[in-house]
């Protein structure tokens, strides 16, 4: 058990290093959502406060989710192939699934955050309770990394695979993404919290779903 | 002739199905009135498609455990049928809705739910075209397809039944079962249901024997 910790520790550690020395894919991931909250902000001319919380909510999820599709999609992709071998010599696959959704939630929850920041300075901040919305936001970042993990594994098998990973992967997150605009919409209202707690239930829910498969049937992925 | 009762079943179910949900006596409900006939063929065939997906979705557990290409083939051809049937069970809730909701899609979340459904599984269909290696293919798409299937349950199942929906047996609605039903009608419906699944079974396992010939050929 401890052993297996450890391999994922240095699994994880591999991963941010290998991150931090190719900054261009880090920094290009942040530009990127700075870049398409700015667009949606140019592109509504919105003075701050003039969109409704409604379409300011999902505006900022579906930026969210593509920055999500994005960034997630150069998990598998980014290393050749023979490295890839290479460590599945040393480690289990589980460890490495495992390795790469730890290291995408840590990176998603990045990416939310600043995201989060950004738009509310740009847009406009409806937001009434914020605990809430940052807790959907966090519950978004490991459901989105939890789901598309395993989606861009099997994407980077095909020839294709950009194209390939947003057609697999939107119908997977669809549930999760009308879930967690539901809480975050409670969120802007500033509703009781004991209203959301069935949407952050399902959320949870699918959550292990998607984490538990992942685990499950990454062993035959890696395989091919 | 002895493997082929069910065939034979099947094509009797159907024809009864046909001629009692068309001729036989149905209660009157307002709005509804004789549209409550489509519970005959719109129901059945969701029962039917969700059962086909169900079982594709076994027999890729099946071909990851045992790397049978026979078995990838049954999940495949199931998942067309099931498709085939999502589609007809698209085609003939929106002409029901037509007529009780008053538009053929309404922005409903157990219609939404369905289309989804669908994107989710031609998706699967473009991830299978997207290989040449069949070996790879059948293992990629095989591990797609139970991902697939973990999603879809509670896509229809689950969600819709939380918010409010037009749709029976949702968003706190009873289903139709409960009031709307008399026994004349089940003993229709419940048959109906056993033949569109024996139905999607037969044109499965005709497109598998089909698909197996073709492997042989070009072998």
């Amino acid at each position: 058990m401890a052993e297996s910790v450890r391999q994922l520790g240095a699994l994880m550690r591999k991963e941010f290093l290998l991150e931090w020395r190719q900054r261009y894919a880090l920094n290009g991931m942040l530009l990127y959502i700075v870049g398409a909250v700015f667009v949606c902000y140019l592109s509504f001319s919105a003075r701050r406060g003039l969109l409704t919380p409604i379409v300011w909510n999902t505006l900022f999820w579906i930026i969210l989710l593509f920055t999500a599709i994005n960034a997630i999609a150069k998990s598998f992709v980014q290393e050749r192939a023979g490295r890839l071998l290479y460590y599945y010599t040393l480690a289990s696959p589980q460890q490495i699934i495992l390795s790469k959704i730890l290291y995408n939630i840590v990176l998603m929850l990045a990416l939310a955050g600043l995201g989060f920041v950004v738009y509310a300075f740009v847009l406009g901040n409806p937001v009434q309770d914020v605990l809430l919305y940052l807790l959907s936001l966090a519950l978004g970042a490991i459901g989105f990394a939890a789901s598309l993990t395993l989606i861009a594994g099997i994407a980077s098998k095909a020839e294709n695979s950009a194209t390939l990973m947003a057609v697999l992967s939107f119908p997977i997150v669809l549930p999760l993404l009308l879930m967690l605009l539901r809480v975050s919409k409670n969120a802007i209202d500033g509703l009781d919290r004991s209203v959301s707690w069935d949407e952050i239930g399902i959320v949870l829910a699918i959550d292990a779903i998607v984490l538990a498969l992942s685990w499950m049937l990454f062993p035959f992925l890696w395989r091919s | 002739m002895k493997n082929s009762w069910w065939k034979i079943l099947a094509v009797a179910i159907l024809t009864y199905t046909v001629f009692w949900g068309i001729l036989g006596k149905v209660p009157r409900q307002p709005i509804l009135n004789e549209s409550i006939r489509n519970v005959y063929f719109h129901v059945p065939l969701w029962f039917g498609m969700t059962t086909l997906l169900l079982t594709s979705a076994i027999f890729s557990i099946r071909y990851l455990r045992s790397g049978l290409a026979d078995h990838d083939r049954i999940a495949v051809e199931f998942a067309n049928t099931g498709i085939v049937f999502g589609l007809l069970g698209c085609a003939t809730g929106s002409v029901w809705a037509n007529f009780t909701w008053g538009e053929p899609w309404p922005n409903d979340p157990k219609l939404n739910g369905a289309a989804v459904a669908m994107l989710l599984y031609f998706a699967y269909l473009i991830l299978r075209g997207s290989f040449d290696d069949e070996q790879r293919r059948a293992r990629i798409s095989a591990v797609y397809n139970i991902f697939a299937f973990a999603v879809f349950v509670p896509l229809i199942f689950i969600l819709p039944r939380l918010t409010d929906s037009l749709h029976p047996g949702n968003g706190g609605n009873p289903a139709f079962g409960q009031y709307d039903m008399n026994s004349q009608m089940r003993m229709v419906f419940y048959p109906a249901v056993i033949g569109f699944t024996l139905l999607g079974v037969w044109i499965t396992e005709l497109r598998v024997r089909l698909s197996r010939i073709r492997a042989v050929v070009e072998e």
